[in-house]
């Protein structure tokens, strides 16, 4: 599957998010207005500040800062689980990326989630119908897209499922059962369950044993090398942004400090904090 | 003494036109609820409340009322219905469906099918066809306004995977007009149909949740199934009424002795075939 | 077994109706409406409350056809007020506008005009009076003399001087700078028994339900709510008031503005009910910066008719459970509180479980049948 590598998939553009009333310090003073990421004068936390980012087709773009940096909150803004404050965001695969996929009514909002983005999450009791088959799941994105066939959804849920290793007899038990790496496994196939052009990943192997994290890992992998879909992957740890992503951008206190291919942050950090960002992992 | 000073058919004037507002709204968006100020009434809520308010509302001097329950005219529940109905308007009753003019019922579509000029009132208790996926009201409220159901057909889909076959019993969800999707009551899944196309007007009342929503005479009603798994009413194979000998109408199966035998669900349905029967039989001048 | 019909509803009904007055007439004793309104003061405030309409008359009739089941008496007030046009809203009503009979406050010691006890079950020793048992009228009609002569005038006079303190504990927390008042809302309210109640909810609505709501189910809500299952730990009652608030509607060929100064002119009085009001002070930690935070007092609110005092005490602890926005626990869901006190909606649906539910049963079964493949 050719990828090309030049076209946008996605297009973030000045995204912030606040939590509070701001005031006139903290909305026209600037960084230096700021404690880290918070004003003192209203008790506003802030975020995201002025957020640009572009994911290139087949490309996968990690984004990787301490807990608190803002790189989760980019995903619920981009999967419509928050609300930016401020900021557009474009996808090549909603009208040719020309309108701001923030600014469309509920509805298309919902079509966008369902067909053109999918997300696993950190925890997948928020991504997944735990009292729900596993099947279930899976079918939960095509019924939401208008599939009304049983043996097609069932045939692409048990092809998907497959895909993720999960064993053919445990298809249909409910996830609440499963270990916590099957449970991110069946979160992953729902995800591509109508083949989005744009996964999102979040912190996925945090929580997880170290060699069922190889695993996920290595599946993600193997996921991108087949249908070549661009990735958003956000992780706190150095080590899986090295062995997933080709780009990477640093955050720190909802800024973005630093960007680059992976190999040349890792090998040459420019900003202090990733220098002991790479060197605390060394 | 104080039953004299209730006006005709109980409501004020004020109250049975605001339900009927209510009614047209519910008209003229088939299947979306439409939240009423639903009354107080002298019986219980979850007794009919919210059909009783339709019935009120619309009842006229020249009208002609029936009511069921579980498919029987005598049904203690309708019978109570039926005497706060003519002792507040004295209007006549009846039991023959196709006498009258407003039929109110719980829980069954008659038999006898129903044409221009008939109402039909529906008993609802739970109006809601998303409620076991989202208990929230407000949340409710928008996935009908995003037109977002896959969580109703989920549940369906769940449970073919469980089981192999849908196993919802009554009140089966259906699409009206290929928009709104609305809880038909706990009608069994034999009288989805004839809500679809039907010649008289369907009016569903939920008193205690207060909504009230409608199928326009003529509409198109879809029972919600799978393209390979359609809908599917109860089986009637093998099931003749012991009383008039009726096949192919919904029945009630009674356990006598060791063997279920099967009698008409709709008393008067049976009532009538069996006349029809006599009729014919003694026409026939009685003839072994 | 014969043919099984479903007939004879009607007579079985008549029989049912028949006994049911059986029961009530049996004992060879009937109870005067007179006596039950005289003697049955807290059951009437009750059912008045519940079935949010005033009429102490008819709610002793109600409780006397009901037998004496708050539930079935507010059904019956509540049916009887379904046909009552309305015709007038009241002018708003300043519930510190009234011939006060009982003022009390936890959090002070001292309150301007001073801490009324009234009549209250509250200091009483729960101890059953076999006193009562053969209670005489003519001892009763002494006592009263008694009470009612010249030398106890004081008792009233003390009432009447709390007319001229309308300065309540609140005012006084709020001359400190320490209450969280919340924006006024004058706007026009909706009526929940005119209008579907929407969520979100106004708080108006929310009191309206609460107001009206099945004195059990609030309760047992508001307890929860200070037992843990809220965020409404340590709240202490600022002020609690019963008494008589007059009522006044406005001239109806009137063109004023409600409630503005022209109309407080015209208007016409048509009488006065007895409401509880609860004002409680509940402390809210305040982020006022990084490091800085600081203890304000909410305010919850509760009025209800007649001399409901657990009742409207659990109105205002609900009251701020609900305003907080938070919703950690169910006491602050609104929509779990709000659809689920009333007396009428609950006992009915709970009722409603008794009628006849074999042809869905019987739908359940095919399905089953047919899933097993019998």
């Amino acid at each position: 599957m050719s990828s090309n590598f030049d076209a946008k998939a996605l297009d973030l553009r000045g995204v912030s998010k606040w939590y509070g009333p701001t005031c006139p310090r903290c909305r026209e003073g600037g960084d230096t207005a700021l404690e880290m990421n918070y004003c003192p004068a209203c008790g506003t936390v802030f975020a995201l500040r002025d957020i640009s980012l572009t994911l290139y087709e087949g490309e996968v773009l990690g984004v990787v800062g301490e807990s608190g940096s803002g790189k989760s909150t980019i995903l619920n803004c981009l999967y419509y689980d928050q609300e930016p404050s401020l900021g557009t965001a474009f996808l090549s695969s909603f009208e040719g990326g020309s309108v701001d996929i923030f600014s469309v009514s509920a509805q298309a909002k919902r079509g966008i989630r369902n067909s053109l983005l999918g997300k696993v999450y950190q925890n997948p009791v928020q991504g997944l119908k735990m009292r729900f088959s596993s099947i279930s799941n899976v079918a939960e994105k095509l019924i939401a897209a208008g599939q009304r066939r049983v043996a097609t959804m069932e045939a692409r849920a048990i092809d998907l499922l497959g895909h993720v290793n999960i064993p053919s007899y445990r298809m249909r038990e409910a996830p609440e059962f499963f270990s916590g790496g099957m449970q991110q496994r069946v979160q992953i196939a729902k995800a591509l369950s109508n083949n989005p052009p744009v996964l999102l990943l979040d912190e996925v192997t945090t929580g997880l044993d170290q060699s069922v994290q190889a695993k996920v890992l290595d599946l993600v992998k193997q996921i991108q090398r087949e249908l070549g879909i661009s990735m958003l992957l956000v992780s706190h740890d150095l080590g899986v942004v090295r062995m997933l992503a080709d780009r990477t951008a640093v955050m720190l206190g909802g800024r973005i400090v630093e960007e680059g291919l992976t190999d040349q942050i890792l090998e040459d950090p420019q900003e202090p904090y990733t220098q002991e960002l790479v060197h605390s992992m060394l | 003494m104080r039953k004299k000073l209730y006006n005709f058919a109980f409501f004020d004037e004020g109250s049975k036109r605001e339900v009927r507002r209510a009614i047209l709204k519910a008209v003229a968006i088939p299947g979306y609820q439409v939240p009423f100020a639903s009354r107080e009434m002298p019986i219980a809520r979850g007794w009919g409340t919210g059909g009783l308010q339709i019935t009120l509302s619309l009842v006229g001097r020249d009208d002609v009322i029936k009511v069921i329950d579980q498919g029987a005219d005598e049904s203690v529940n309708a019978v109570s219905i039926k005497r706060l109905v003519s002792g507040t308007t004295g209007i006549a009753t009846t039991e023959d469906t196709r006498e009258a003019t407003i039929i109110q019922s719980r829980h069954r579509i008659p038999e006898a099918p129903l044409v221009e000029g008939q109402i039909l009132v529906l008993q609802v208790p739970t109006p809601e066809p998303l409620r076991f996926v989202e208990p929230s009201e407000y949340a409710t409220k928008r996935l009908h306004a995003e037109k977002e159901y896959s969580g109703a057909y989920l549940a369906l889909f769940e449970e073919i995977m469980k089981h192999g076959h849908v196993s919802t019993g009554a009140d089966h969800p259906v699409t009206v007009e290929d928009r709104y999707v609305m809880a038909p009551s706990p009608i069994p899944r034999f009288d989805n149909p004839k809500l679809n196309g039907s010649r008289a007007l369907i009016l569903l009342g939920a008193g205690r949740e207060k909504k009230i929503y409608a199928v326009p005479p003529f509409a198109k009603v879809a029972s919600l199934d799978f393209e390979d798994h359609p809908f599917e009413v109860e089986s009637l194979v093998g099931k003749r009424c012991r009383v008039c000998g009726a096949t192919g109408v919904y029945m009630d199966e009674i356990v006598d002795a060791a063997a279920a035998v099967y009698q008409c669900n709709d008393t008067s349905h049976c009532d009538a075939v069996l006349k029809a029967r006599r009729a014919a039989f003694d026409g026939e001048g009685g003839a072994a | 077994m014969g043919y099984i019909a479903v007939r004879g509803g009607a007579e079985a009904i008549e029989a049912s109706i028949e006994r049911l007055k059986y029961m009530r007439l049996r004992k060879g004793r009937i109870l005067e409406v007179a006596a039950i309104e005289a003697g049955m003061r807290a059951l009437i405030d009750q059912v008045m409350s519940e079935a949010s309409l005033y009429d102490e008359a008819m709610a002793a009739v109600s409780i006397k056809q009901a037998e004496g089941s708050p539930e079935e008496a507010v059904f019956l007030m509540r049916a009887f007020r379904s046909t009552l046009p309305r015709s007038h809203y009241s002018l708003t009503l300043d519930s510190r506008d009234m011939r006060v009979e009982r003022r009390i406050s936890a959090s002070f010691k001292e309150i301007p005009g001073g801490q009324i006890l009234g009549a209250s079950c509250d200091y009483t020793h729960r101890l059953i009076d076999s006193v009562l048992i053969d209670e005489s009228e003519e001892e009763a009609s002494q006592w009263v003399a008694d009470y009612l002569s010249p030398a106890e005038d004081d008792r009233s006079a003390v009432a009447h001087e709390a007319l001229g303190a309308p300065l309540s504990a609140i005012d006084y927390v709020r001359a400190l700078g320490l209450l969280r008042d919340r924006p006024i809302d004058d706007g026009e309210p909706r009526d929940v028994t005119k209008r579907a109640l929407e969520f979100p909810a106004s708080r108006s609505e929310r009191l309206q339900i609460l107001a009206r709501g099945q004195t059990g189910a609030v309760t047992a809500l508001g307890y929860a709510a200070i037992r843990g299952y809220g965020a409404t730990l340590h709240p202490t009652v600022g002020e609690l008031r019963v008494g008589l608030v007059s009522v006044y509607v406005p001239d109806p060929f009137s063109t004023s503005q409600h409630d503005d100064a022209e109309a407080l002119g015209n208007a016409y009085y048509v009488g006065e009910v007895r409401i509880t009001a609860v004002e409680t002070l509940v402390p809210v930690s305040v982020r006022r910066g990084p490091d800085k935070s600081e203890i304000e007092f909410e305010l919850g609110f509760g009025a209800v008719l007649g001399q409901n005092e657990t009742k409207a005490i659990a109105v205002s602890l609900l009251d701020q459970c609900l305003e907080t926005g938070e919703k950690r626990y169910a006491t602050q869901d609104e929509e779990f509180v709000l659809l689920h006190v009333d007396s009428v909606e609950a006992t009915g649906f709970i009722s409603h479980l008794k009628l006849p539910h074999y042809v869905s049963f019987q739908s359940k079964l095919d399905s089953v049948r047919k899933a097993r493949g019998t």
